[in-house]
């Protein structure tokens, strides 16, 4: 559904006013204080529809071939929300300490931070389908997929925060996350990732199993080699792979329109015999069916998939990106915010209501602070740890 | 005849040896198979996998499109499932359309996981030049990968090592880069040096990585080399024995780890040092021995280190221009004389 006649009010995201809009660090203070000023407003919803109006949506929906169950389409809002509580809350912790000048060094969070609100749709709609047992290899933008696959929070916080406690120790960092327990990884490299999924399905076809392994990448990633090797060996192996495409509009700061010549990936995934879908409107549940179709194609052993999913990226590239390039788009951002827009479909279906939203949200936070305070509490690793772990 | 004559009487070329490597750690362990650029049918361009088609079938010797990032890759994520495959890449110059799944990936990902992931991986490539291929078929390049942490480096001389190192190689945990020269390897179809064909023990056994061997005793200078140089400072050794000069032949085997002990026992031993490499000269292993040596007491020099090394300059193509470059026995010759004085 479109998302662009809903009133961009709701408490969990953010106006533009809150997105950096000059270069340097007052850019990214202005962001940050204005955070906390929009986080502050009283959030107003929609009336909930009449019995019949609900009646109509439910017929409409099933007449349109919709076949979730209500616990599934719920547990995909409860996903997105604890994604954007957890991606709202490193986003505060990361400026702690970055001011009034911005070091990117500096602060209890150092370092380059990527992170993934307005993209939760792809996350929740394709884990929805991911067993523990299932591969999957984020890209340098990760949480959103690492939580939704089940990776521990309060691990991967402490890993985000430097920490002996981390998952790796703290070695790996916000784009370096391992949870081998289940099976996921990341690569900072454009398209790297993807090999890397290639060959985790390649064990599992070898071993005769069922899993299934899946890459994530962003649309700047199917300009590089290793996506077109990566889609040529996965159809010509006929892998249990599935590729998703995270199309947010931008590589930094270059539009698609300028960086690739076709405009969906999936007609790249045709031409190596490789069926695909485009999901459009960052539609999450679009996107639980779209995955849904690949994944059971791949357990099935019929081969790989490539899914690409029109998505938003809510804030900049990094924090502290003021999105000069993007200045023009910016004032509708909000309004296409997926998280929103589901809850406004939800609860206009009387699946949820504002009460239950807001326990919804209330859970995830209390969950997110808690990996928070975890990981503030944890010591960071000795300084001789640097020398361990180049061998097994 | 005893078993122990036997063996010391069945000589392999080192392709083939490394081949009986593979094709016994294949038969012991299930999750051990090979990929790679014309590993099938046609064997490996360097016999490196040649009849294991024959034995173990296309789902475990598998010929790969020419992308080397992708079945590099598919080989890291292999790996990372827990498999052992043993991935060619064909001539290690072309390391430069994959590195990024080399020195990003298969190296890095075991620490940057904290020690939580492993990636049991053997990256076996040819090197070397001295038959005219060019530029970019020519190089060593073994500094490179060495200079990059996480990965274990080998780099054998001959058959007998060929096989136990690929065995470990295969049993490490770790990636290994397994770097052989194409003028060790025994190919009917290139000039093979006369220790390309070896004694070889049939049974499985292991060559530990990390450890330097004397291929040849002497008491005047150390010979620090690897790979094909070993057999050209081998020959040279006996040329100058019967001038009264013993030279010290010690042969790496392995770069990472490199065996420092080694080098300086034997340094310690002789006081005069030649490092005979045939990667570049500038940045690479020659220097890291001579700081090795500098770092442990410049003092056990009597004489000041000697190199030699391919000057910084690419592999030429001419026959004359590549012997001018190339750690030829001429160039090794005098350079050992003029360490020793002679």
């Amino acid at each position: 559904m479109s998302a662009t006649h809903l009133k961009p009010t709701p408490a969990n995201s953010l106006t533009p006013s809150t997105i950096p809009r000059e270069s340097g660090p007052q850019g990214i203070l202005r962001a940050t204080s204005s955070c906390r000023t929009f986080a502050a407003k009283a959030p107003s919803y929609p009336p909930l529809p009449s019995r019949i109006w609900l009646f109509v949506r439910q017929f409409v929906y099933y007449r349109k071939g919709g076949v979730m169950d209500t616990s599934t389409r719920l547990s995909l809002y409860r996903t997105m929300v604890r994604i954007r509580a957890f991606e709202e809350a490193i986003r505060r912790e990361y400026y702690v300490g970055k001011q009034p000048v911005f070091d990117i060094g500096a602060g209890p969070v150092p370092g380059e931070m990527h992170l993934a609100a307005g993209q939760e749709p792809v996350a929740a709609g394709l884990c929805a389908h991911l067993r523990p047992d299932d591969a999957l290899t984020g890209p340098h933008r990760p949480h959103h997929i690492a939580l939704a696959h089940g990776v521990d929070m309060k691990r991967m916080t402490a890993e985000i925060f430097g920490r002996e406690s981390g998952l790796c120790h703290g070695k790996g960092g916000h784009m370096h996350l391992f949870a081998p327990e289940v099976h996921f990884g990341c690569s900072g490299i454009i398209a790297e990732g993807m090999p890397t999924a290639c060959g985790q399905a390649l064990a599992f076809k070898k071993r005769g199993t069922d899993q299934v392994a899946a890459a994530v990448v962003g649309e700047g990633a199917v300009n590089q080699g290793g996506f077109h090797e990566s889609l040529n060996l996965a159809a010509l192996w006929k892998l249990p792979v599935i590729f998703v495409v995270e199309d947010n509009d931008w590589g930094i700061s270059v539009p698609r329109s300028a960086s690739t010549s076709n405009f969906s990936a999936t007609d790249r995934g045709r031409a190596y015999g490789i069926p695909g879908e485009r999901v459009e409107d960052n539609s999450v549940e679009g996107v639980y069916e779209a995955c849904g179709r690949a994944v059971q194609r791949a357990r099935r052993g019929e081969g790989p998939s490539l899914i690409e999913v029109h998505t938003l990226r809510l804030w900049g590239h990094f924090e502290g990106d003021a999105q000069g390039y993007r200045e023009s788009e910016l004032e509708d951002v909000p309004g296409r915010d997926p998280i929103p827009t589901y809850r406004r479909t939800l609860i206009e279906e009387g699946l949820l209501d504002e009460e239950e939203a807001q326990r919804i949200r209330a859970e995830a936070e209390e969950e997110v602070e808690a990996a928070i305070r975890f990981a503030k509490e944890s010591p960071e690793p000795a300084p001789d740890e640097a020398l361990e772990h180049v061998f097994a | 005849m005893t078993t122990a004559e036997r063996t010391r009487e069945r000589r392999l070329t080192t392709a083939r040896a490394m081949v009986e490597g593979i094709a016994q750690e294949m038969r012991r362990n299930e999750e051990v198979f090979v990929m790679g650029e014309d590993v099938g049918a046609y064997g490996g361009i360097f016999g490196t996998t040649t009849g294991l088609l024959d034995e173990f079938g296309p789902e475990r010797v598998m010929d790969t499109p020419i992308s080397e990032t992708g079945f590099i890759g598919a080989g890291v994520g292999a790996a990372i499932e827990g498999m052992r495959p043993i991935v060619e890449l064909m001539f290690v110059d072309f390391f430069g359309v994959c590195m990024d799944q080399i020195y990003n990936h298969m190296a890095k990902i075991h620490y940057e996981s904290g020690g939580n992931v492993k990636v049991p991986m053997v990256l076996m490539t040819s090197v070397g030049g001295g038959y005219s291929d060019g530029a970019q078929h020519s190089q060593c390049l073994w500094a490179t990968f060495a200079h990059l942490p996480g990965m274990k480096i080998v780099v054998p001389s001959n058959p007998r090592d060929a096989k136990g190192l690929m065995i470990s190689a295969i049993r490490d945990d770790n990636p290994v880069v397994y770097m052989t020269h194409k003028g060790i390897m025994g190919l009917a179809w290139m000039a093979k040096n006369a220790r390309s064909v070896g004694p070889v023990p049939e049974e499985e056994y292991e060559v530990p990585i990390g450890k330097a061997s004397v291929a040849r005793e002497g008491t005047d200078a150390t010979v620090v080399t690897l790979s094909l140089s070993v057999h050209h400072a081998l020959d040279v050794a006996e040329r100058l024995s019967g001038e009264g000069i013993e030279l010290e032949v010690l042969d790496l085997r392995s770069l990472v780890p490199l065996d420092r002990e080694a080098i300086l026992e034997s340094v310690g031993k002789t006081g005069r040092v030649l490092v005979v490499d045939e990667d570049y000269r500038s940045f690479g292993l020659s220097g890291e021995i001579a700081a090795t040596i500098a770092e442990e007491d410049p003092a056990m020099l009597k004489a000041p280190l000697a190199r030699v090394a391919v000057p910084d300059v690419p592999i030429p193509y001419a026959r004359p221009l590549e012997r001018a470059v190339l750690p030829t026995p001429e160039r090794i010759e005098e350079a050992a004389r003029g360490l020793v004085g002679a």
